[in-house]
């Protein structure tokens, strides 16, 4: 029987990327369908009751949402192709630990720097940039964040990377100056085609920024 | 498995370290357990978790592993022929029992702790009407995930009703600091036999703290402004 994947995401999120990024890994063909986020389609609404946001997987009429959720749904359901987790229990553990920072540090201090002013903004700056030194560490030397395969936490982190010249346009700095290394690895996973198809182009992501305040209602 | 190989920092009192001693009793594994002194931090405790500097940390053989449902998580599949399964064996219903656990600490465990550190009569109601919505998903969540069996994950207690039951001493805390009752048989009728279930389950039972000794320990933790 054929699968039937559909995923419901919004061209800007990075988190919807992370989705992208493991089906394309996966070589799964799926339907991806753009989601307006300020008119809610009864489809979105209906597959995620709960939080009403994207991306929502939806595989066999089935909705899977949350995208680290679903990432590791996907690794489960097509577990023959290029694993995203390693087998390992402990590796998985402490992959998913990082995955899990990611998800409760990033956003908030990145939307800070393009959403806020004056002291909020320098803290969001500063804190993004502590943030993304203790990712450089965690890296090292490696070629990616599990070692010498491309998996759940280059996935989890890199759809930021498609925001990287916003937050130095409205933060005023340099990432590649603060974490070298990291963007060294953002130029490694670039190359990936299934992160090339699913990372938009960072300038039409720094054009939607104030497009984005105005729909947040943020001066 | 030797009783040194597995260590557990944690405190007799927090609701995310009691997941990882349930599901560590679910598996009959043997450990030491390292409580922290209230209003310090170990330096083994800042060692094995220097991220977050938070309990619980479960070291295996030496190696740290943080994050609650992150743990349960590992010793499910670290110890996968002890004991029963902790999570479900379908990816879909391993995807929903997380995305619940997620709920559960991203949302619903926010407002309930909100009624504590509420300053003031609107702000404590307000609180407890938003836990009253979330706990009516969860009721929901309950009733869904279930499908007539007695815990979230079917026969035995799993991953999810591991993720909300370690909060049931709490919550009766919350109830009688805020003189306010949650799971009633009116209210949200599946989760208050379910509670009763979970807290009588032998894996469960000889580490659920005594009501009165954690309202005492909860007015160290929010003290409440002099009249």
């Amino acid at each position: 029987m054929a699968d039937e994947v559909i995923l419901l995401d919004f061209w800007p999120s990075m988190f919807g990327m992370r989705t992208r990024i493991a089906l394309e890994e996966k070589n799964v063909i799926f339907d991806y369908r753009e989601q307006d986020l300020w008119n809610k389609s009864p489809i979105l609404l209906e597959m995620n009751l709960v939080h009403k946001k994207i991306p929502v997987l939806i595989h066999n009429g089935k909705p899977v949402c949350e995208s680290l959720i679903q990432m590791e749904y996907i690794d489960e359901v097509w577990p023959s192709k290029t694993p995203l987790l390693p087998s390992d229990p402990y590796q998985r553990a402490h992959a998913k630990f990082w995955g899990d920072f990611i998800d409760k540090k990033v956003y908030g201090s990145a939307r800070l720097i393009w959403g806020a002013k004056g002291e909020e903004h320098e803290a969001g700056k500063k804190e993004f940039i502590e943030i993304h030194k203790t990712l450089e560490s965690e890296l090292g030397d490696k070629t990616y964040f599990g070692g010498e395969t491309f998996g759940y936490v280059d996935i989890a982190l890199i759809g930021f990377y498609s925001w990287f010249e916003a937050y130095e346009k409205f933060g005023n700095f340099s990432i590649e100056v603060e974490c070298p290394k990291l963007i060294a690895w953002t130029k490694r996973c670039v190359k990936r085609e299934s992160v090339a198809k699913s990372l938009p182009d960072s300038e039409k992501i720094t054009k939607f920024v104030p497009e984005l305040k105005e729909k947040l209602g943020i001066k | 498995m030797a009783t040194d190989d597995v260590k557990l920092i944690g405190s007799w009192a927090s609701v995310f370290v009691m997941r990882a001693r349930i599901a560590l009793h679910l598996k009959s594994i043997s450990y030491e357990f390292l409580q922290e002194t209230f209003g310090s931090k170990s330096e083994l405790l800042l060692k094995s978790n220097p991220v977050h500097k938070k309990m619980p940390v479960l070291i295996h053989a030496d190696k740290p592993v943080c994050e609650s449902n992150i743990i349960v998580q590992y010793i499910d599949e670290a110890w996968t022929s002890s004991g029963p399964s902790i999570l479900p064996s379908h990816p879909y219903d391993r995807a929903i029992a997380r995305f619940w656990a997620a709920y559960i600490d991203d949302q619903w465990f926010i407002s309930l702790r909100s009624i504590l550190t509420a300053q003031g009569e609107e702000e404590k109601n307000a609180a407890i009407a938003q836990v009253e919505e979330r706990t009516e998903i969860l009721e929901k969540a309950f009733i869904d995930c279930s499908k007539g069996k007695p815990f979230f994950n079917g026969d035995h207690i799993g991953y999810l009703d591991i993720a909300l039951g370690s909060f049931l001493g709490w919550w009766r805390v919350v109830e009688l600091d805020a003189n306010h009752k949650f799971l009633d048989e009116t209210k949200a009728p599946s989760l208050a036999k379910w509670a009763e279930r979970f807290c009588d389950d032998p894996a469960v039972k000889p580490i659920m703290p005594e009501i009165t000794k954690l309202a005492e320990f909860a007015r160290k933790l929010f003290p409440k402004p002099q009249a």
